[in-house]
């Protein structure tokens, strides 16, 4: 069982928005909801969380600022876009400025529709993303090792890499069930 | 002689692997309460009992991101500070000793912080200096009034075990003790270098670039530390009887409770206010009460 289903902690960030979205987010900790009864701590730091909350729609200024929130976040991560606005650009979508959606940045993972969303609805979209969190929880080492990997490769230059990559690849594929199996034999 | 020589090493063996063993349980056991209390105290349900807990096995799923490669090295020598100091403490060894190992795994915490170069982890570790010059005379006094009143020694093993309990002669000692506890716990209104809540003032504080397991580390250190600090309190009441080891234990979950409530009608103060405030407190009750034991002792006698 994964951990990280069980102390999902987020981190909040606005964008262009009305600031409706922005303020049901903070009304999911009041004690009226209580968002910390399922482990959930909004923290102000990306190196702390596990979920990153976007209000509001993208315009050009605040692209930056997610991107960097969002490479700073350690994994497995999820990204839950509440309100119309972090889902499409909402209300906002034919601005000048505005981008669209929080998707048109970073991948999102859940969408919580609404304008503005409901507290109920973010925690059934927090809740959502923590399934996705698990998956991702799962899938991560391997992950890790498969950069770890790239970046040695990378290290011994292009060429070298070429040459070593299609031996390479192969050879964790196959040492794992079918080497134990000789073994046996 | 072979056998005392070996029962002389369970006498520590023993203790230090119940501290070693027991303490993160405890400690992590009893900040899951801290939160369960503070929630109920805001009128909120809260999460559960045994939450600090998921939150330390989660940080250990997640992946190690450092800054550079002496942030882990420090953090880990804080660690294991911390459970040295708690181990000194437990086999009953000095008590001198016990506050510098203590002074010793904050320091290690403090480089930590230092060598991030993020500003809000500087500003955290500059904070935590701020709070050690604030809390460290008290501490000081401490350990003298109990050496004063406990017939010279700073042998801790002894000083549980023999004589009158030390808060009937230290009284104003143990209010100054309690005062700076609440700094040692990082409660408000004294947690200014990092908050166990969402203030967002400084993000994070001092451990703003820590994640991962370098933040769990973190975390079992501050278990870790929380449950000698109690067991610091203990020391004023213990006297060898089962009695006042009972009252003992009890003052300590007390004292845990009034600091959780201090905690929650409290909004942070400023630094100065915490230094002020701290040695303020550390004279006129700590001071005061060393001077009164001391002459007492040998202002009658001359
Ligand atoms: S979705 Fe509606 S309420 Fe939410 S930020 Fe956009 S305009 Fe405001």
């Amino acid at each position: 069982m994964s951990y990280v289903t069980k102390s999902p902690w987020v981190i909040h960030y606005d964008g262009s928005s009305c600031n409706g979205c922005d303020i049901e987010v903070l009304a999911c900790l009041t004690p009226m909801y209580d968002v910390e009864r399922f482990g959930i701590i909004n923290t102000g730091n990306p190196k702390h969380a596990d979920i990153f909350l976007v209000t509001g729609s993208v315009n050009e200024q605040n692209i930056p600022v997610i991107k960097q929130i969002y490479e700073q976040m350690p994994r497995p991560k999820v990204v839950v876009a509440i309100g119309i606005c972090a889902t499409s650009g909402g209300i906002f979508k034919e601005c000048y400025n505005i981008m669209g959606g929080v998707d048109t940045v970073i991948p999102v993972d859940v969408y919580v529709p609404g304008c503005a969303a409901r507290p109920e609805a973010i925690i059934d979209g927090v809740v959502k993303g923590l399934g996705v969190l698990a998956e991702k929880r799962a899938k991560l080492p391997a992950e890790i090792a498969e950069e770890k990997r790239q970046a040695s490769e990378d290290a011994f230059g292009a060429g070298a890499a070429a040459e070593t990559s299609a031996p390479e690849t192969s050879g964790p594929e196959t040492s794992g069930p079918e080497t134990s199996g000789k073994e046996e034999d | 002689m072979t056998v005392m020589e070996f029962e002389s090493i369970l006498k520590i063996a023993v203790p230090v692997a119940a501290y070693i063993l027991f303490a993160p349980l405890l400690g992590g056991l009893l900040a899951g309460i801290d939160r369960k209390i503070t929630a109920r105290m805001q009128g909120r349900f809260g999460p559960p009992v045994l939450q600090p807990f998921y939150d330390v096995l989660k940080l250990l799923e997640k992946e190690a991101i450092t800054v550079n490669s002496s942030q882990d090295f420090f953090v880990g020598c804080s660690l294991l500070f911390m459970i040295v100091t708690g181990c000194l403490f437990f086999a009953g060894l000095s008590l001198l000793l016990f506050i510098f190992a203590l002074t010793t795994a904050s320091m290690f915490l403090v480089a930590a912080a230092y060598s991030s170069n993020s500003p809000y982890a500087q500003i955290g570790a500059e904070r935590e200096l701020l709070q050690m010059m604030a809390y460290e005379p008290m501490v000081l006094i401490a350990a003298i009034s109990l050496y004063i009143v406990k017939d010279m020694t700073f042998n801790i093993g002894d000083m549980v075990s023999s004589g009158v309990p030390a808060v009937i002669l230290l009284p104003g000692v143990f209010l100054g003790f309690l005062y700076i506890l609440t700094i040692k716990f990082r409660k408000s209104p004294f947690d200014l270098s990092m908050s166990h809540h969402a203030h967002q003032e400084l993000v994070k504080g001092l451990t703003t670039e820590f994640s991962g397991k370098t933040l769990a580390m973190l975390e079992v250190a501050h278990w870790y530390e929380n449950v000698f600090l109690l067991g610091f309190v203990f020391l004023f009441f213990a006297n060898g009887t089962l009695a006042m080891a009972v009252v003992g234990v009890v003052v300590c979950l007390l004292a845990y409770f009034l600091e959780v409530f201090i905690d929650n009608v409290n909004a942070r103060m400023k630094w100065q206010f915490a230094l002020n405030s701290a040695w303020i407190v550390a004279l006129t009750f700590g001071a005061a009460n060393m001077l009164i034991v001391y002459y007492r002792l040998f202002g009658g006698g001359v």
